[in-house]
């Protein structure tokens, strides 16, 4: 079996698997639903996740240790994971096959190295700078990092879509900002037009990181100078634009091995003889160093500037979630607690509340099928940094041994008297009050004082109850606020004043 | 000839194509071309009369009322009194079961139906020899949820049973003729297309906006849409789905009720044992006598009222004198 074939069969394997993961990213006990797949198996592996939230948080996540064995496979063996595990490069290098064709001839141009590419290194930079700023750091590695990026580009939209379509779920699912989540996977996988893998190429900082950590990799693709011809075929299909037909820039391979299967004098070989035909470092310069972190030091403030009201705490998170600044260090934007959620109330965040928090998990109770379901923990239990904590039903309820902690508030709810049919419209309505599903309920009913004419005494309309919330009982699950007739963002509206995970005087 | 002229045999061409291809658009247009202005608000359609599931009636067998804290049992002997599962259900029937799984919480608090009251229930009809059991409702909470955390959906796996999850493609538009709010209303219609028989299940729990929840406010569960709006009216809109469905068979659960709290209660001590099983084809007879369970007399809920007006049935269920036994645990 050629090289390239095995390749190809383990890009598909692992592509397929990748997308089967997201599938069953559902709550349920068949084959297809959750079960015991290990759903987060690629977010586990991927090495930049671990060192990110290990330079903003200073702890290691157990489950992230996976990510070990890529590194130490990476120093042995170089880029493996870019050529023959990493979905979406798989997906990029299929793209630009179908863009390019396999025998156009100007393929050797196609492919020639650009010192651009360092690009990917600074972009890594920029994101460990973020990462590395104590009290005011930030994980913003999910905004680019491949795998957090195409596992909430196909939980957010593409299986969405597919579900929706095949009727395969009782109601659709629905994500808000689906356009910007499309844009940005269409932007990097059309630009396989204009380079083939560009993203690898270019943009994906954990590519970066391989490129600097395979630096000592004992195996490499060599050429052998005294059987080549320099006919330089070797370069056409090379998917990292790594030149090995001149200097091989180690750093820039992705172990495609299609020069072995392209060079038909057999001197290209992946072994361990002396590379002297190979570059090992990346291209980079230190004033390019330099700017990134500078680029660093700016972009942090430039991200959080857009959205600096929610530092102080404007977003409504998913039940568990740890304090916002925590949390904002080890929210990887995977989307995976918005795909597993069953009532489709975890939301991405949008650029309304600042870059730093996009694709965040936020609620939107006026989204999915019914508000934050009392007995339910699953977000917690898939989160893969922790960010929001798995949470046993007791302590969610404030039952048992957590008796004396009460119940995880989310949030509080507001009626919005303005809007509220009872108080806006004297209709009869209560709703919210029907719903609620805490017991003693937090939401209530008292008659209405209404003035029969002007200047008369008010009086107290037994038939027309209106809806108070008890502050204090409301946990904040947004049930009242997805049922609230009222259209827009309904009547009752919940905030995150009171949530547990500040543990501070709100109000 | 020079280049910058065609012959003239192209240049009959080009006219012939630039003719037909003129002549097709406008036909076209001819075509599509809409003379009527588009309504702003669309006709009714789907008016529907009632959809009536019921059977004959047996004189002295329209209600019965059996007490034990055992559910399987007394809705067993409730059925029996009344004549039997095979009155109702005929060999090669396909039977819907419409209880309250409105909630996604366990069955201990009993805000939805009881899951061996439904097994018990859809093994009387294959006793009688149903063809198939169907179960469905449009759930407040997640659909999905709520029939496995009520644990509905492994009673019907136990017993074949099949349930049936709203999808958005099982409602219909509807309007009920003579009503004011189901008008071009989405009713989960796909699954009482498909059967002859209806069998609803509820129990008797606190509601402060209707008062008491009970069987006819179970109905609510076939609605579709933004239904919150209905609460407005609540008492027009369990009339008017009175109206729309005339069940087979109504089972009241009574064993517990919700008297505070309702109707998602949470909590066991919202709850009341009141040993109550009532089996009934009348739901307005049933509902009043479980109203006086939660110490009201059918006067108190407005609906009962209304809809014994209509003849839906009737509020004095003493009039229809009752089958009472008792079932020892």
């Amino acid at each position: 079996m050629k090289i390239t074939t095995a390749r190809r069969i383990s890009q598909v394997f692992f592509f397929a698997l990748f997308i089967w993961l997201c599938a069953v990213t559902t709550v349920g006990e068949k084959f297809w639903q959750l079960r015991g797949w290990p759903v987060n198996f690629f977010l586990n592996l991927d090495p930049l996740n671990v060192i990110a939230t290990i330079l903003s948080t200073h702890k290691l996540y157990a489950p992230l240790l996976w990510s070990l064995i890529t590194i130490i496979l990476t120093i042995l063996f170089g880029r493996f994971f870019c050529g023959l595990v990493c979905p979406f490069g798989a997906l990029h290098q299929l793209v630009s096959h179908l863009a390019h064709g396999k025998n156009n001839s100007g393929l050797i141009a196609l492919h020639k190295y650009s010192k651009a590419q360092s690009i990917k290194y600074y972009i890594l930079f920029v994101i460990l700078i973020m990462a590395v700023l104590g009290r005011y750091s930030s994980l913003q590695s999910g905004l680019l990092d491949p795998i957090p990026l195409f596992t909430r580009t196909i939980n957010l939209l593409i299986l969405p879509i597919i579900g929706d379509s095949a009727k395969i779920l009782t109601s659709g699912r629905f994500y808000q900002i689906s356009l910007l989540t499309l844009s940005v996977f269409l932007i990097f996988v059309l630009l396989n037009f204009y380079k083939p893998r560009f993203f690898c190429i270019f943009i994906c900082p954990l590519g970066a990181l391989f490129g600097i950590i395979n630096r000592f990799s004992i195996l490499r693709i060599n050429r052998n100078l005294s059987t080549c011809t320099d006919c330089k075929l070797c370069n056409s299909h090379c998917q990292g634009s790594c030149e090995p037909a001149e200097t091989l820039k180690l750093s820039e391979c992705v172990l495609c091995f299609n020069c072995l299967d392209d060079c038909k004098f057999d001197a290209i070989d992946y072994n361990t003889a002396d590379s002297q035909t190979s570059q090992v470092a990346p291209d980079l310069s230190r004033r390019g160093i330099l700017a990134a972190a500078f680029t660093g030091l700016l972009a942090l403030p430039a991200f959080r500037l857009s959205g600096i009201s929610t530092r102080d705490n404007n977003l409504v998170r998913p039940p568990g979630a740890i304090p916002e600044k925590e949390f904002i260090k080890r929210c990887l934007k995977c989307g995976q607690c918005m795909k597993l959620c069953p009532t489709n109330v975890i939301q991405p965040a949008g650029l309304e509340s600042g870059l730093e928090n996009l694709w965040t998990p936020v609620m939107n109770n006026r989204v999915g099928t019914s508000g934050c379901q009392l007995d339910c923990v699953a977000c917690g239990y898939i989160c893969p940094t922790s960010a929001i904590k798995p949470l046993t039903l007791a302590e969610k309820l404030g039952k048992g041994d957590f008796s004396g902690n009460g119940p995880v508030k989310i949030g509080t709810a507001y009626v919005d008297r303005s809007k509220c049919l009872t108080w806006a419209f004297g209709t009869p309505c209560l709703v919210c009050q029907e719903n609620c599903p805490v017991s003693p309920k937090a939401i209530f009913a008292k008659p209405a004082l209404v003035l029969a004419k002007q200047d008369s005494q008010p009086q107290i309309d037994t038939e027309l109850l209106q809806p108070y919330v008890d502050a204090k009982l409301c946990i904040g699950c947004g049930i009242c606020q997805h049922e609230c007739p009222v259209g827009s963002k309904g009547a009752i509206i919940v905030t995150p004043d009171g949530q547990s995970r500040e543990n501070r005087l709100y109000l | 000839m020079t280049n910058d002229k065609i012959s003239r045999r192209d240049f009959f061409i080009r006219c012939t194509k630039a003719g037909l291809s003129t002549a097709a658009a406008a036909v076209l247009a001819g075509i599509l071309y809409e003379s009527d202005p588009a309504k702003i608000s669309p006709q009714s359609s789907n008016i529907v009369e009632a959809m009536n599931f019921s059977v004959l009636p047996v004189a002295g067998k329209a209600i019965s009322i059996v007490t034990g804290s055992n559910r399987q049992s007394t809705v067993t002997k409730a059925v029996e009194l009344l004549g039997g599962m095979q009155r109702f259900i005929k060999p090669g029937d396909n039977v819907l079961l419409k209880p309250n799984v409105g909630f996604s919480l366990p069955p201990r608090v009993c805000a939805t139906s009881h899951p061996e009251l439904i097994e018990q229930i859809t093994k009387l009809c294959y006793q009688a020899g149903a063809k198939k059991v169907y179960i469905t409702d449009n759930p407040i909470n997640d659909p999905k949820s709520c029939f496995e955390l009520t644990q509905i959906a492994s009673a019907a796996k136990k017993c074949g049973a099949e349930i049936i999850l709203p999808r958005q493609d099982h409602f219909k538009q509807v309007t009920l003729k003579g009503a004011e709010l189901i008008k071009n209303w989405p009713i989960l219609y796909e699954p009482l297309k498909n059967v002859n028989k209806v069998i609803g299940i509820a129990g008797v729990k606190d509601h402060r906006r209707s008062i008491a929840s009970m069987l006819m406010k179970n109905w609510y569960g076939l609605l579709g849409g933004n239904r919150s709006i209905f609460h407005q009216d609540i008492d027009k809109i369990i009339v008017e789905l009175a109206m729309l469905i005339k069940p087979t068979l109504v089972i009241l659960d009574a064993t517990q009720v919700m008297v505070s709290n309702g109707p998602t209660g949470g909590s066991e001590s919202d709850l009341k044992q009141t040993d109550t099983m009532i089996a009934s084809c009348d739901q307005v007879a049933a509902d009043s006598f479980g109203a006086t369970l939660l110490g009201l007399k059918s006067n108190d809920l407005p609906y009962l009222v209304k809809a014994e007006k209509l003849g839906l049935g009737t509020t004095d269920y003493q009039s229809l004198k009752p089958l009472r036994a008792e079932v020892k645990a």
